[in-house]
């Protein structure tokens, strides 16, 4: 009885030409071996897993992408160079996206993410910020004091170093045991990676340009 | 810039989600009104665009439409969704290749087969369960290629993934080879393990050796460690010769014994003279090796063989290959661009005189079309190409703002091929897909549009990965929504006659990163494309374009065969007579319909 309803199904569908057939689903095997039929509901991703290391990669990557901004909040009075004025645009942009991106990820999976206040004025641990390549203390305020081609020399300096910085982060992570393997993670580890590479040709080229 | 959308006169399609299966089935209603180039804008305005201030939804979101008409759309499939995870980059629909009445969806979770004989009803004949990521596909006779590069991926196809620490045998970051000869089991038969895994790749054939093809690789993330994979070091080439960076793989494929596909080679494409990293700045005040940060990667490749060349996105460069010898690319030409972010990928246009790199600031995940945004970030830089010089010449980005919820910026496309004219049509994820025409390199425009509101209110990951013309079709791959099918639609800025031209070139393979060279049948659409561009462009009067224009009809509806040479050949020489004077794009295509006419006449 069943098995004849299935098979007035079949040539029913069968009758309707070749666009009813229902779609199969198959699963390959390795290099030579034959594929098997496989239910789609069943062959789902494994759950991607993250280590603490990603947790700590995030948490810490939040305040040093702060300071970039901290740094970029500075340029709008003190230089009249339009590509710097468009180079602190462009990292402001990027970076606040991206830390709206890591305290989601660190959210969504049940991890702290850092409070909003309190980060970027490289008044957090010493060793850890300088390891970063970020900006301390000092280095911020004169930053803050200067004016024209200093202001601009510096700015380059500390901006390259600063993502020089995040780049050993992200290889650093990827030291770890399993680290930067979460899918998520590893597109943006992997965008980071590419981004600040190509922003630090074009201010290695900038720097360059105001040499005498 | 153009920015027709701000254009007061600017109507479009504004269609309420629970709408669109009626319009689907039935005809759009006639073409909107549009208007013309409008001088650059900084920054998007959005004032008047339909596209702002959609509805959010997954399969139900609001959307606008002009110029265009949505034949189709199809959800992903079962098992290539989570509806509790909808952005779940894991299950997300990435890049297509086109067989015959097939087309291919890549997925991270596999790929998709889907029957596209009538384009207006995809019907889907087999799923495929491989996880990799990215998963872009090219086709090659019964040969399937797919790009891999994130960590679950498995030698054997499993979705149990790879997370487990260190070195793994079981994983697999490279090119994988199916055979679909029968669609409905595909096989792997091959596949090809790189140091950076296949973000992208291109197929390029051997004109000498039909025997083989090559597959050029973009690897774009981490090197693996030599444990698993052995030879790899991502050490810098000063301190290893062998450094993975800074290079592209070429793999050879023979196509009797894919199973033997291997790197052949590992050019070292951004090398100056010795130094295999001397393209990028900052060599003079190196402190070391460790502390500079250069760009050594490229991202997509695409190959137009019929010029033997192939542009390079390359971070942060645009690349232009002379690939005569297609085992070992030579780099000929490289340009830097200070409004790009990250160079992504590249379309030459049908003569290659020009080139259009796309810059995918914030690497696709990030909402880059803001309002805030500038119009030159994240978008289309366009080049013109003389003899091996590239020089910029103006930049494109989808003119109708986005909202926070919507990762957009610049991505996948292809030309569509009208004659007489560059236009492209593109992908930009949840900012839609955007139809532009780029004849002046100058002055790029928008001819249509399709675009949905965001898939929720708060940012998932998702939108129109890739948008390719494919046999008279706009096929889009949705990362969160599916497969969309459009049919263009005339308006001021596109007629009916360069329309059906554009679909009277028909592809029997069709791999968007391996550009084939169009050359247009002789046929009335094409003629009656020429005439209506001369007549747009001002370049003949409109009363002679139509005298022209009727001519034609009578000519080819005559059933004598000498009659109707005799009366095409008078008309050929009648157009050829309007050359004189005219100069640049007019006298082109006064030349082409000149021709076209002399072929019809002849009977080609």
């Amino acid at each position: 009885m069943k098995r004849r309803t299935l098979l007035v199904a079949v040539a029913a569908l069968a009758s309707c030409g070749p666009e009813t057939e229902p779609p199969r689903t198959v699963q390959p095997g390795a290099p030579g071996e034959a594929s098997r039929e496989a239910d789609p509901r069943a062959a789902q991703p494994s759950p991607a897993r993250h280590t603490p290391a990603d947790a700590a990669f995030m948490a810490a990557m939040i305040p040093h992408h702060a300071q970039a901004l901290v740094m970029t909040d500075l340029v709008p009075k003190r230089t009249e160079r339009q590509d710097i004025h468009m180079l602190a645009e462009r990292i402001d942009a990027s970076q606040q996206a991206e830390i709206a991106q890591m305290r989601r990820w660190l959210e969504s999976r049940g991890e702290t993410a850092p409070p909003a206040a309190h980060v970027g004025h490289g008044d957090h641990e010493p060793a850890a910020s300088e390891a970063h390549g970020m900006a301390s203390p000092d280095e911020l305020a004169r930053l803050a004091a200067a004016r024209g081609p200093a202001f601009d020399r510096l700015f380059l300096e500390l901006m390259i170093r600063h993502h020089e910085g995040a780049l050993r982060m992200t290889r650093d992570l990827l030291a770890t045991e399993g680290g930067g393997q979460e899918p998520e993670l590893f597109q943006l580890i992997s965008h980071i990676d590419a981004d600040q590479r190509a922003e630090i040709a074009r201010m290695r080229r900038m720097l360059n340009a105001q040499l005498p | 810039m153009n920015d027709a959308a701000s254009h007061p006169r600017e109507r479009a399609f504004r269609i309420p989600a629970l709408l669109v299966g009626a319009l689907l089935a039935a005809a759009c209603a006639g073409p909107p009104a549009g208007g013309g180039p409008s001088p650059s804008v900084d920054r998007p305005s959005g004032a008047g665009d339909p596209r702002v201030g959609l509805d959010a939804g997954w399969m139900d979101a609001e959307s606008a439409i002009r110029n265009m008409e949505h034949v189709a759309s199809r959800p992903r499939p079962e098992g290539f969704y989570d509806e509790a995870d909808l952005g779940n980059i894991l299950l997300a629909n990435s890049d297509m290749a086109y067989r015959g009445n097939l087309l291919f969806m890549g997925s991270f979770h596999g790929f998709q087969i889907w029957d596209i004989t009538n384009p207006a009803s995809p019907t889907l004949r087999t799923t495929v369960v491989c996880p990799g990521g990215q998963g872009d596909l090219s086709i090659h006779g019964d040969l399937l290629f797919m790009s891999v590069e994130m960590p679950n991926a498995r030698v054997d196809c499993g979705t149990e993934g790879s997370f487990e620490p260190g070195a793994d045998p079981d994983r697999f970051r490279g090119v994988r080879i199916f055979d679909i000869s029968d669609i409905g089991t595909p096989r792997q038969v091959g596949g090809v393990q790189t140091c950076r895994g296949s973000h992208t790749h291109s197929l390029v054939p051997d004109p000498r050796d039909a025997s083989h093809v090559y597959i050029y690789v973009a690897g774009t993330s981490d090197v693996r460690p030599d444990a698993e994979l052995e030879g790899c070091t991502a050490l810098e080439p000063e301190e290893d010769t062998t450094s993975a960076l800074f290079r592209i793989e070429v793999i050879e494929v023979p196509l009797a014994a894919p199973q033997n596909a291997r790197i052949v080679n590992m050019p070292r494409i951004f090398a100056v003279g010795e130094d295999v990293a001397g393209l990028w700045p900052g060599g003079a005040e190196r402190e070391g090796a460790q502390t500079t940060a250069r760009t050594d990667q490229c991202h997509d490749i695409t190959a137009f063989p019929a010029f033997n060349l192939a542009a390079g996105a390359c971070s942060g460069n645009g690349l232009l290959l002379d690939i005569s010898d297609p085992l070992n690319p030579v780099r000929v030409e490289e340009v830097f661009d200070p409004n790009f972010a990250y160079w992504h990928s590249a379309t030459f246009n049908n003569d290659a005189s020009k080139v259009i790199y796309t810059d995918e600031w914030g690497g696709g995940t990030a909402a880059r079309c803001l309002r805030s945004d500038r119009h030159n970030w994240g978008a289309n830089a366009i080049f013109e190409l003389r003899g091996r010089e590239l020089r910029h010449r103006s930049y494109y980005k989808l003119p109708a703002p986005q909202t926070e919820a919507e990762n957009c910026v610049a991505h996948n496309g292809s030309l569509v091929p009208v004659p007489g004219r560059d236009i492209m049509v593109q992908a930009w994820y949840q900012g839609g897909i955007s139809v532009f025409d780029f004849t002046d390199a100058s002055r790029p425009f928008e001819i249509a549009f399709f675009d949905r509101g965001p898939m929720a209110d708060e940012l998932l990951l998702g939108g129109f990965w890739s948008a390719y013309w494919y046999n008279g079709r706009i096929y889009a791959s949705e990362m969160g929504r599916g497969l969309d099918v459009f049919r263009l639609t005339p308006s001021e800025h596109l007629s009916a006659n360069e329309i059906e031209a554009a679909s009277l070139v028909q592809w029997d393979v069709f791999n968007p990163q391996t550009q084939p060279r169009v050359a247009w049948p002789a046929h009335p659409a094409v003629a009656g494309a020429y005439l209506d561009q001369l007549r747009r462009a001002g370049a003949v009067s409109a009363s002679r374009v139509d005298e022209i224009a009727s001519e034609l009809d009578r000519a080819v509806s005559l059933g004598d065969a000498a009659a109707r040479r005799e009366a095409l050949t008078r008309l050929a020489s009648t157009v050829e007579g309007l050359r004189s004077g005219a100069s640049g794009i007019d006298a082109r295509r006064l030349d082409s319909l000149t021709g076209t006419l002399r072929d019809l006449a002849s009977g080609r």
